[in-house]
């Protein structure tokens, strides 16, 4: 749509708008925008699909905002920040209060409704494999087919093939992808996150004798899904607060997540600190017993994402604003625990993932056997919140840089902000009735040191153990 | 009672008396009447994993053998499909390298230039693992689909290469003389003398193609998943459910079977008596 609205995004003073008397081509083609902030002040222009054409206008701002372009909402941007320079950092600032009311209702019709999305068989998943059996894609006008896939290596290459428009991955995937770590670099977006806490540490039932005490783990072999997760950097946090070196005390192995109990069961493996249903099927299966949730390592840590790239988000952003959406809403009703079982239930058939419903159940509910003959309620033992924090994304890239996976200076919150895509995910959260966040910056205490992401280069410094 | 018939007869016998050992075999495990929560949460013993007895797989094999083309979304469907998948991709790239081994194999063999100038790349590029091609593949084809075939494909070459190369090499002289004496084009003496005398080891090449080909796909697609005999396996092994493993791989080792007959008959079609 060209719109009169997006000629001159920066400057404040010029009136843009398709008022009642304009005479632009798409005022007298029946396309009618009106700015939101005079929706009520002015009569209602007539036309039919006013409202597909604001929210369109609003979600392409919102969508090229976020990218750097130059196609913004006038009033959006000149009265939020003065007009100027406006750089990929105000994407932070910017939708909080501006963009929410246009796209509440209705986005325009998605320019491509059949839509591959790939996912890894785990629970973190579950938003992305739950929104096809409940319906949340239909609800958006969307035809997804969800794609199991075999490990990240595949899911990575498989998305950047662009066999897959979007993805289930795990948080740091997109920051490595953006920065050419591990991967071609290719600009990826991070609008939500899956979910948070929902992994654990699982030793062999061979080690009962060493859960007490991670300095008793030194030799061991653990798995890891992918050297780009959460696991991996929580993993090496984790006994390197014990004083074990992860790259000398112990060997970490990159094992794909649906190997990791037949791998512990052949005694490949000594442990693992995996994704959910893997560890609960360890003990279901009594090869292994849960050492520690990684809930208690970090409370309310990311984990997995849904990330698409940027080139998706950009030229068809109706299809990625629905699928942003359904996704954002699939995450909330996984949250509320009632709904738990019934998700349990939806998601456990061979064409998701294949596991037993009592395993998942567990997991989900959080009232679970721990495999040393204990029964643990911990409701919030995965949950789901889809708001991508910034601060997570460089606590992240403080982790990539102590272990040595990205060199040199690193620019954490310009990378972060350029990814994880707060803004979408909070005009959407705004659009479903809930309550965003105001800010996206906040510390965290991660075994009783605090994390201040204002601090991120001293923060690296600050660990004994590590390539920083 | 003939030889054939009595061997026929014991190995029926053999095999049934092995299956009875294993179905005996197999502790049948049954759970407390009244479990306590943990032991439920654990699943008891008799949810676990475990090796199932010959009777678990055929009834498993009945159950799928029955309803071969059930689509129960992309990432379950039934046996027939799956194995339709890997078929394709088989069929597919052993065709694009028999395409391209076969005349490049008659040029190897015909012209000692040609074979010496080829044989430092074909001796480099041969004992690479097919596998080991994947990665690179699918980062330079940007496509599953296609990467699959082509690991097929250059699986499937060099047998095909070396041994066209050799069989046509091999023809005997005399045979070439007698048609170079009758006057025969080089274009009618590859096709009427050459081709049928070498066609007993272009079979033989063709033979061991599909056979790797076949042992190939399995992997490739445990590799990439989605869809296939590979994948399929790969989805059960995630759920630890050997029934299904065992059976799949009783259907991977009939279908091997069957390609390999195909080509055993043709093989006997183009044998000849010097």
């Amino acid at each position: 749509m060209t719109s009169k609205s997006f000629s001159n995004p920066y400057d404040g003073d010029i009136d843009l708008r398709h008022g009642r008397n304009c005479t632009c081509t798409s005022c007298n083609s029946n396309t009618t925008s009106t700015s939101k902030a005079e929706d009520t002040a002015k009569p209602q222009p007539t036309f039919s699909d006013t409202d597909e054409a604001l929210s369109h206008m609003v979600e392409s701002a919102v969508v090229r905002a976020m990218f750097g372009h130059n196609d913004i909402s006038r009033r959006s941007f000149a009265k939020l920040l003065g007009g100027g320079t406006l750089a990929a950092a105000l994407a932070s600032v910017f939708p909080m209060e501006a963009a929410k009311a246009a796209i509440a209702d209705s986005l325009g019709k998605p320019e491509k409704s059949k839509l591959s999305v790939g996912f890894v068989p785990i629970t973190c998943a579950t938003p992305i494999i739950m929104a096809k059996p409940l319906g949340f894609y239909e609800k958006y006008g969307l035809d997804v087919d969800v794609i199991k896939t075999a490990g990240w290596a595949v899911a990575r290459d498989k998305s950047l093939n662009n066999e897959y428009d979007a993805a289930h991955m795990l948080t740091p995937m997109p920051l490595a992808i953006t920065m050419g770590a591990g991967s071609v670099a290719e600009p990826y977006l991070m609008p939500a996150v899956e979910n948070i806490n929902g992994q654990a540490i699982v030793l062999h039932v061979d080690h009962k004798d060493k859960n007490d005490d991670p300095r008793k783990w030194k030799g061991f072999k653990f798995g890891v899904p992918f050297e780009y997760s959460m696991h991996n950097f929580l993993l090496r946090y984790y006994v390197a607060e014990f004083g074990l070196d992860p790259d000398v005390d112990i060997q970490i192995r990159v094992v794909p997540p649906p190997e990791m109990v037949a791998n512990l069961k052949a005694g490949n493996l000594d442990g693992y600190l995996s994704p959910d249903p893997f560890n609960q099927r360890a003990v279901w299966e009594k090869v292994g017993f849960i050492h520690k949730l990684t809930k208690d390592i970090w409370d309310g840590h990311p984990c997995c994402a849904f990330a698409c790239s940027a080139k998706f988000a950009n030229t068809m952003p109706n299809t990625y604003g629905n699928l942003l959406k359904a996704l954002i809403d699939a995450t909330q009703y996984a949250s509320p625990a009632t709904n738990r079982q019934e998700i349990a239930e939806a998601i456990a058939p061979k064409n998701y993932l294949n596991q037993p419903v009592p395993v998942i159940a567990q997991v989900l509910t959080g009232r679970y056997a721990d495999g040393l003959g204990n029964i643990h309620d911990v409701p919030n033992r995965i949950d789901f919140d889809p708001f991508p924090w910034h601060s997570m994304g460089v606590w992240i890239l403080t982790q990539m840089k102590r272990w040595g996976y990205i060199q040199g200076d690193v620019d954490y919150k310009t990378i972060a902000e350029q990814v994880y895509n707060a803004a979408d995910a909070a005009s959407v959260m705004k659009s479903l009735g809930l309550e965003p966040p105001t800010k996206t910056y906040k510390s965290y205490d991660i075994m009783g040191k605090t994390f201040d992401p204002d601090q991120p280069e001293a923060y690296v410094k600050s660990f004994a153990i590590g390539q920083g | 009672m003939s030889t054939t018939l009595k061997a026929r007869v014991l190995s029926v016998l053999l095999l049934l008396g092995l299956l009875c050992i294993w179905e005996l075999s197999t502790p049948r495990i049954t759970d407390a009447e009244n479990m306590t929560e943990y032991e439920l949460l654990m699943g008891g013993a008799s949810e676990e994993a475990r090796v199932p007895p010959p009777s678990a797989i055929i009834l498993k094999a009945y159950e799928e053998l029955t309803d071969p083309l059930y689509d129960n979304g992309p990432n379950d469907k039934g046996i027939g499909i799956q194995i339709a998948y890997s078929l394709y991709r088989v069929i597919t790239g052993y065709t694009l390298a028999a395409l391209v081994a076969l005349p490049l194999g008659f040029l190897i063999g015909m012209s000692p230039l040609a074979y010496k100038t080829l044989d430092p790349f074909i001796q480099v590029l041969k004992p690479i693992s097919p596998l080991a091609w994947m990665p690179l593949a699918l980062f330079i084809i940007k496509d599953s689909e296609a990467s699959a075939i082509f690991v097929i494909f250059i699986c499937s070459i060099w047998p095909m290469l070396i041994n066209t190369a050799f069989g046509v090499a091999g023809v005997r002289r005399d045979w070439v003389n007698v048609a170079r004496t009758h006057e025969l084009t080089d274009f009618r003496t590859a096709f009427t003398v050459i081709l049928p005398a070498a066609a007993p080891t272009i079979l033989t090449g063709m033979r061991i193609s599909i056979g790797i080909a076949w042992l190939v796909i399995v992997a490739a697609e445990m590799l990439v998943g989605g869809t296939g005999i590979g994948y399929y396996v790969w989805n059960e092994w995630n759920n630890l459910d050997l029934t299904s493993v065992i059976f799949s791989i009783l259907v991977i080792g009939v279908v091997g079977m069957l390609l390999d007959s195909m080509f055993a008959r043709v093989q006997t079609a183009v044998q000849y008596q010097e």
